[in-house]
């Protein structure tokens, strides 16, 4: 416990320097609520009444509850909003697994300062974050989240094969986008090995450099955003510690453009994730661009003790 | 060697799938470079050192276990096996083509189709080991089945009465027709495929790369010849 206590303590301390205030929000939110940010997707999996029958559901992430109270209690209050938490949320789990029901999240959200610049505001903190807490290896994937749509749209594809590939390509199933691209007869030859080949592609500056020029009109406005946060968040000194990834796609409902995923090499899942979700506060009544990360606090634990290092000691050993 | 295992940053670590995959697998690490003579001699060790990266054996269906968990940051493993499996999140590269086989159902030979035994008792009685991929077979399809679970020789329990059918996978059929079955429906086809560990992908990514590339290319001249 203590240990986590130091982690929570870093990264606290690390959104308070980088001017993000604390807040806290309910466990349990109306399901309403919850699923009006999520837009659609499978929603708590936790639900239960209160005493006049409405139906209640424990968080699943601190994204959309933070949306709800922005919308609620700062409508009057002059953006940009920079607030962070740590809070525990709850998911679904496979027994026997492993994994945890309860969990803790460690993150931050931007409200009200859109595209590039603010991206690239919370690409820094991020790298901040991982740096306070000793993981200094970790590497921040960015993604785009319109790139795959686009890209099928602009080589003819309809919907249903749309839908289908990225049902596949979050499922990381890439021998199963090829073939639905194969089966939907909709694609020539030439579009359905550039596409696979595409969303193969993550690595530096580079990646950007191998896909322009391809694709459509639809394709390259995606790249070029994320050609606009790669440029912004270079601008800061960090093109080294993020992976351009042209095949990621996050499962979560609420992504528009950028999006984020955490690794590092000790640990086989992602230690983090965000992106920007421009739309998500308009679904709650206020029109505000919107972007954050959260970090996964077990498992920030778990790569600190694989690496041996701790929170606030910038890397050093632990004995 | 068992250091290696360890090392973060060390050598690839490559699940090698036991069993009927195995030939085929250690045959086509064999064309794209990957030093085999170990995997292949009687040595009861797990893990054997392949050169540029270390082979670890294991049943088929823990593939995806150690590669969706990091201790393995590529596998290779039937996709029957990752479709049963399919909450474990890996990265599904190429297909190997190895190990061709089919999922389906089958009856006794002379039993009445699946569809008429279902419209005449309203429910059938299943064995299978792939307890996933059945239930979505038939759920998709809305027919009513008691699924029962068992663990090998399952060609054994309409023989004795413990199921009407059974969901299994063949590749050649001589075990079904040797014991009396035959095919009724055909509910998918597997081949080998590569996997990665969602992590390993990213940050192990010319590794990954390069052995995908290597792989998916002796596939594609074996399938020319």
């Amino acid at each position: 416990m203590r240990e986590l206590r130091a982690i929570e303590a870093a990264l606290i301390g690390t959104f308070e320097q980088g001017g993000f205030r604390e807040v806290r929000t309910p466990t349990l939110e109306y399901a309403d609520a919850l699923e009006l940010g999520d837009g659609g997707s499978s929603g708590s999996a936790y639900r239960f009444f209160d005493e006049r029958g409405e139906l209640l559901a424990l968080r699943t992430d601190m994204t959309i509850p933070i949306a709800r109270l922005v919308a609620d209690r700062f409508r009057d209050v002059e953006p940009p909003h920079r607030l962070s938490y740590v809070a525990n949320a709850y998911r679904a789990v496979t027994p026997q697994r492993g994994e945890l029901r309860e969990f803790g999240q460690a993150g931050i959200e931007l409200i009200g300062v859109a595209g590039p610049e603010g991206t690239a505001e919370v690409v820094e903190l991020l790298d901040r974050s991982l740096t306070a807490v000793g993981l200094t290896d970790a590497v921040i994937g960015l993604g785009e989240d319109g790139l795959w749509t686009a890209l099928l749209q602009d080589a003819g594809a309809g919907p249903e094969t749309i839908d289908r590939s990225s049902e596949l390509l979050v499922a990381h199933d890439l021998v199963g986008v090829e073939r639905v691209l194969v089966e939907s007869d909709e694609l020539d030859a030439g579009a359905i090995s550039q596409a696979t080949d595409l969303i193969q592609l993550r690595g530096g500056g580079e990646v950007l450099e191998k896909a322009r020029g391809l694709g459509g009109e639809g394709f390259a406005d995606a790249l070029a955003s994320l050609t606009r946060n790669f440029e912004e968040i270079s601008a800061r000194g960090l093109e080294r510690k993020v992976l351009i990834d042209l095949g990621m796609l996050r499962e979560i409902g609420y992504y528009s453009g950028a999006t984020i995923e955490v690794y590092d090499e000790t640990v086989g899942d992602i230690i983090g994730g965000g992106g920007r979700y421009d739309d998500l506060m308009n679904r709650f009544g206020l029109d505000l661009p919107a972007a954050g990360f959260t970090l996964y606090v077990e498992r920030i634990h778990k790569a600190q003790l694989e690496r041996g290092v701790a929170a606030g000691s910038g890397g050093d050993s632990v004995r | 060697m068992f250091d290696e295992l360890r090392r973060t940053g060390g050598k690839l670590k490559l699940a090698v799938p036991r069993g009927a995959l195995l030939g085929e697998t250690l045959d086509l690490l064999d064309r794209v470079g990957i030093d085999t003579a170990e995997a292949r001699g009687g040595s009861r060790s797990l893990v054997f050192d392949g050169g540029e990266l270390m082979l670890i054996t294991m049943r088929p269906s823990d593939v995806p276990t150690y590669v969706s968990a990091g201790a393995a940051d590529v596998g290779i493993t039937g996709k029957d096996v990752l479709l049963e499996q399919s909450d474990r999140p890996v990265y599904e590269l190429v297909d190997l083509g190895i190990g061709p086989c089919r999922m389906v159902l089958a009856t006794q030979k002379g039993d009445i189709a699946p569809s008429e035994h279902q419209r005449r008792l309203g429910m059938m009685k299943i064995a299978t080991k792939y307890k996933r991929i059945a239930e979505e077979y038939f759920a998709e399809q809305g027919r009513q089945v008691e699924l029962v679970e068992v663990k090998g020789s399952i060609e054994l329990a309409p023989l004795v009465g413990l199921a009407d059918g059974i969901v299994d996978l063949v590749a050649t059929g001589r075990t079904l027709a040797e014991n009396n079955l035959e095919v009724r429906e055909e509910i998918l086809s597997s081949t080998g495929r590569l996997v990665a560990n969602r992590v390993s992908y990213r940050i192990r990514r010319e590794e990954v790369d390069d052995l995908a590339g290597r792989l998916r290319e002796a596939v594609r001249t074996a399938g020319e010849s």
